[in-house]
C-alpha cells in the first residue's frame, strides 16, 4: 500500500495541476486563457501552477502576439506525457487495491 | 483537498477534464482538398452524362428541374446513382488515408474519445440527411435534393466541428448557407453542389493545410 502511494508523483498532488496535464495530454496547443476557463482558475493560480510544472520540464511554454497582445500557449512535453501516464497508472492501481 | 485526494475522484477529474477539452486534432486538409476535387470531377460528369441523355419528361427546362419529375431515365438515374457512390467511396478512402497519416504525427489514436464523439455528432444529422433526401426522391421532388444535403451536411459539420479543428465548423456554416441559397434558385442544383461539395472542400481544406498539417 505504502509503496503504491509513493509512485503518485507529488508534482500531481494539486487537483490544478492534474487538470492542466489532463488537458494538455489530449490537446496539441492550449491557450493560457482556454486553460483558465477550463479549469476555472483565477490567473495568479493558474500561472503558479503553471511554472511550477514548466520548471518540472513538464511542459513546453510558447509566447507571441496576435496583434498587440501577448498570447501564451502550453504544451505537454514528452518527459510530462510519461510521468503523467505513470501517475495515472498509480492511481488505478491504489483503486484497486481499495475496491 | 488537496493532496489527499482519493484516486476515484481524480481519475474522474481527468477523464472529464480530457473530454470536455478533447478536439479531434488529426483531420487532414489535404483529405478535404482531394475530396473537393473528386467532387468536381464527379460533377463535371454528372453534367456531361444529363446533357446528352436528359431527363425523359422534366416539369421545366433547367439543368436539374425545380419541381417533380414524373419519369427519370433509368440509365441516367443509375449513372447519377453510380457517380455519386464513387465520389463518396472516394473521399472516405482519401479522407480515411490522410487522417491516419496525420493521426500517427500527431501521437492520437485514429479511435479515441475525441473521434468517437466527432463520428457521432456528425452522423446523426448527416443519415437524417439522407434519409431525408431519399423520401424526397420517393415523392419526386428532385430538385430540392441538392440544397437538402448541402443543408444537411452543413449542420452535420457544425455539430461535428465542436470536436475538431474549428474550421469544420466554418465550412458547415457556408454550407448552410450555400444550401439556403440554392434552395432559393431551384434547378442550379447541380452547380451548388459542385460548390459546396467541390470548392468549398478545397478552399477549407488548404486552410486547414496550411493552418494545421505544416
Amino acid at each position: 500500500m505504502k509503496g503504491i502511494i509513493h509512485q503518485l508523483d507529488k508534482a500531481f498532488e494539486s487537483r490544478i495541476r492534474l487538470g492542466i496535464m489532463s488537458v494538455l495530454t489530449v490537446n496539441e496547443w492550449v491557450e493560457f486563457n482556454e486553460l483558465k476557463q477550463l479549469l476555472d482558475v483565477t490567473d495568479g493560480n493558474l500561472a503558479s501552477h503553471i511554472a511550477a510544472l514548466e520548471k518540472k520540464g513538464f511542459l513546453e511554454v510558447r509566447k507571441r502576439f496576435v496583434g498587440k497582445k501577448p498570447n501564451t500557449s502550453f504544451r505537454i512535453s514528452q518527459a510530462g506525457r510519461k510521468a503523467f501516464e505513470h501517475h495515472i497508472a498509480a492511481l488505478e492501481n491504489l483503486l484497486r487495491q481499495q475496491g | 483537498m488537496e493532496s489527499n485526494e482519493q484516486p476515484l475522484d481524480a481519475l474522474r477529474d481527468i477523464k472529464a477534464l480530457m473530454e470536455r477539452s478533447s478536439r479531434f486534432i488529426s483531420l487532414s486538409g489535404l483529405a478535404g482538398v482531394f475530396s473537393g476535387i473528386f467532387a468536381l470531377v464527379g460533377a463535371a460528369a454528372a453534367y456531361w452524362r444529363v446533357n446528352i441523355a436528359p431527363w425523359a419528361v422534366r416539369s421545366d427546362d433547367t439543368p436539374f428541374g425545380t419541381g417533380r419529375i414524373v419519369h427519370i431515365d433509368t440509365d441516367v438515374a443509375s449513372f447519377l446513382a453510380i457517380d455519386a457512390i464513387l465520389v463518396l467511396l472516394a473521399s472516405i478512402a482519401v479522407s480515411y488515408i490522410f487522417t491516419k497519416r496525420k493521426a500517427r504525427r500527431k501521437q492520437q489514436p485514429l479511435w479515441g474519445a475525441y473521434s468517437r464523439h466527432m463520428l457521432m455528432n456528425l452522423s446523426v444529422p448527416l443519415v437524417t440527411g439522407g434519409l431525408f433526401c431519399l423520401i424526397l426522391f420517393y415523392h419526386g421532388l428532385i430538385g430540392l435534393i441538392a440544397p437538402a444535403t448541402l443543408v444537411f451536411y452543413g449542420l452535420a459539420l457544425m455539430n461535428a466541428g465542436r470536436f475538431s479543428l474549428e474550421e469544420i465548423s466554418y465550412l458547415g456554416l457556408s454550407e448552410v448557407i450555400l444550401g439556403l441559397i440554392c434552395m432559393a434558385f431551384l434547378g442550379y442544383g447541380l452547380i451548388f453542389w459542385a460548390l459546396g461539395f467541390g470548392l468549398l472542400h478545397i478552399i477549407y481544406g488548404i486552410l486547414m493545410y496550411v493552418r494545421h498539417d505544416r
